[in-house]
């Protein structure tokens, strides 16, 4: 049996890297991953000729034919259903619930059957899935189009769950996730597809485990997905005033890293979660829980959370009092820096 | 009910040779033996729990035997035991279950073309269409279908037939053209609920014509009509036709599971009735009557089921926990730190013990 190793990483220098969006840093993870893995076929609602309503997928059907990039009937139980039968046949497939809140429709094939198959069949059927899902909140978007679906994922054996913050590190987790022989939840942030940065062809570190965005001494900011920029865009502002903000993108929110959060507080000594999703039993509680295990005798204060609330996701014109703000996180790091014993 | 057109020809759609009807009898009086000492283990606590199938080894054996295990691959629930034991299945691996060994059963799905056993009963019929949408995407561009094509065979029942992913596994199927064929056993009950409060419009089988699939609606308790409707399925979908439905009639005589108490909800003269005549005993008239078996044979056909039983009871009763780090080991291909550390404080832990 091999192992998931989690190798933490830094930030790394880009060589020979090109300006994309993240959508073209995923549209272009695909590209190769249908050229390297004949194995590999993409599918779901609209992927083919529309190339996806977020256009993940365009020009890959043009490119790669109808067999191996296709459009299924609007139904996701039958498209994850469909992942396991391709699955057992030998094929690596990567399908495509349209907005997170339609994989609720696909819960039990994801939970019951693919999370599962590799072990009711004792390592005989893997299910070398990768679930691309549109993630997360931000863009506005009617209701069950904006949902935080990671700690409901991560918490079911047999999945791996991982969300990209920027367009590098999409396109080498999106490359890494589907060379996987495990199923593989790939949350991808919604509201970031349309902000560009540099992907580097080499990943300049290891695709797994957590990743420090931006070194830091007086506290830890530990979020994923869309949060990440939002914490990095914090860390800015906190420079002004003389704090020194630490930025670590988790990336795999199944395993988490729990070396890399703990050797991210045992140096600053105080930290925040970040996520979109709602608080009660949200991934929030298990960092923290992971941060007090690995720093108990370091920490200068509790882990703080700032986080969604436990309301069903809000219109867009709530989402801005819903996700995360720079004010609130501001006032999430002043809570743990002011923090007094007894 | 027969919308399937005529004309499947091939090795799937020949006539079954005298031979061929006698090993159809010992495995139906194979399944019908084994069937009733499984529960019988059950009352003698060799297993905690199984699934009774008296009265569809027709259906089971029937179907069953139109599998060709060099490329097609069948996906069971939990109640496909004549299934398994038709195609050659390892029945002590299939029986762990059973036993609560593991989960899904220990044979090997890809050498035996069986699925693991769950219980999430329409789940796998979507499993099959994905299974026999890969027989299509691997064929090679203008190769012919013929005898090239592996088709996949869905079991579900009544009640299965309800659930929301048998609908989509059928649009799916019939949309993609997929080589499945649905093999429905209708045995009249869903636990307790009979099928006229379970099954609207009439039969699962009238359902195929709204996704513009054929369909069959057989005496699922002949189990010459069951090899016969399932070959001109398999050659109907072998040939590139896309699927077909196949809804075999025919009636749970027991409980559903030996934790069921069927008295609840029907009576034992409603059981006779509806029950009608033993799918074994008439099999075995027919024979008798054509003269291609006699009672030396059926004797022999008991005694062979005799021992067969013995020797997987003898099996199960062998069969010891799997060693408890598996339970850590086959979640995942590459296992995970956090995974590590769970199964190294099991070990410790449980060392104590």
């Amino acid at each position: 049996m091999s192992s998931f190793t989690l190798e933490s990483g830094t930030v790394d220098t880009p060589a020979a890297s090109t300006v994309l969006s993240m959508q073209q840093a995923l549209n272009r993870a695909l590209d190769e991953v249908l050229a390297d893995n004949p194995k590999a076929v993409i599918f779901g609602e609209d992927c083919g000729r529309l190339g996806g309503v977020f256009r993940i997928t365009d020009g890959l059907q043009a490119k790669h034919g109808e067999q191996r990039v296709s459009d299924t009937p609007l139904a996701e139980s039958g498209i994850l259903g469909l992942s396991v039968g391709l699955a057992m046949a030998g094929f690596h497939p990567i399908p495509e619930v349209q907005f997170d809140g339609f994989a609720y429709p696909a819960i039990n094939q994801i939970v019951c059957q693919i999370a599962r198959m590799n072990y009711r069949s004792r390592g005989r059927l893997p299910m070398p899935i990768t679930l691309r899902v549109p993630s997360f909140g931000g863009i506005r978007a009617p209701e069950h189009h904006g949902e935080s679906l990671e700690a409901l994922f991560a918490h079911v054996p047999g999945l791996k769950v991982v969300s990209p913050s920027d367009p590098h590190e999409a396109y080498h987790l999106l490359k890494y996730a589907a060379a996987r022989p495990d199923p593989v939840i790939f949350l991808e942030p919604k509201s970031r597809y349309w902000q560009k940065g540099d992907v580097a062809p080499e990943h300049g570190g290891p695709p797994t485990g957590a990743k420090v965005m931006r070194p830091g001494r007086h506290l830890t900011l530990v979020a994923w997905g869309a949060m990440v920029a939002r914490c990095l865009q914090v860390a800015d502002l906190a420079a002004e005033d003389g704090i020194d903000v630490e930025v670590l993108d988790l990336r795999w929110l199944k395993p988490i890293d729990a070396e890399a959060l703990a050797a991210s507080v045992r140096k600053t000594r105080r930290a925040v979660v970040v996520h979109e999703a709602p608080l009660t039993s949200g991934l929030g509680a298990e960092v923290a829980q992971l941060i007090t295990q690995g720093c108990f005798d370091t920490l200068k204060a509790p882990v703080e959370r700032v986080t969604g609330f436990d309301v069903p996701y809000p219109s867009g014109d709530l989402e801005d009092e819903y996700i995360p703000n720079i004010d609130r996180i501001l006032f999430g790091i002043q809570r743990v820096l002011e923090y007094r014993r007894g | 009910m027969d919308t399937l057109p005529p004309g499947a020809s091939g090795d799937d759609a020949a006539p079954l040779s005298p031979a061929d009807l006698r090993e159809l009898y010992s495995l139906m009086a194979a399944v019908r033996h084994l069937d009733t000492s499984a529960i019988a283990w059950q009352r003698q606590g060799i297993i905690p729990g199984y699934a009774p199938e008296a009265g569809q080894e027709a259906a089971q054996v029937g179907s069953g035997y139109a599998v060709d295990r060099t490329r097609d691959f069948v996906f069971p629930t939990y109640r496909e035991m004549g299934v398994a034991r038709t195609l050659g299945v390892d029945m002590v691996a299939y029986m762990s279950t059973h036993k609560a060994i593991w989960h899904g059963g220990l044979y090997d799905p890809l050498e035996s073309r069986l699925a693991p056993i769950q219980a999430v009963v329409a789940g796998s019929v979507l499993h099959a269409v994905g299974w026999a949408h890969g027989q299509t995407l691997s064929r090679p561009a203008g190769a012919s279908t013929e005898h090239t094509t592996g088709v996949a065979l869905a079991y579900f029942g009544d009640g299965a037939s309800s659930q929301g992913d048998v609908h989509e596994a059928m649009n799916f199927a019939a949309v993609m053209k997929a080589p499945v064929v649905f093999f429905v056993q209708n045995n009249g009950w869903a636990i307790s609920v009979p099928t006229e409060r379970q099954v609207a419009g009439g039969s699962v089988a009238a359902r195929a014509a709204g996704y513009g699939m054929p369909a069959l609606q057989i005496d699922g308790d002949d189990v010459v009509a069951v090899v016969d409707a399932t070959r001109r399925a398999f050659a109907h979908a072998r040939q590139g036709n896309g699927p077909v439905l196949v809804e075999a009639m025919t009636y749970r005589r027991g409980p559903h599971s030996t934790s069921d108490d069927p008295g609840r909800y029907r009576s034992l003269d409603e059981e006779r009735e509806g029950a009608g005549e033993d799918p074994l005993e008439r099999f075995r008239q027919r024979l008798l009557a054509d003269g291609i078996a006699d009672e030396e044979f059926f004797a022999g056909a008991l005694a062979a089921a005799r021992a067969e039983e013995e020797q997987i009871r003898a099996g199960l009763q062998a069969l010891t926990p799997r060693p408890g780090a598996e339970m850590f080991d086959l979640v995942f291909q590459e296992t995970t730190p956090a995974l590590q550390a769970q199964a190294a404080s099991w070990r410790k832990e449980s060392e104590h013990v």
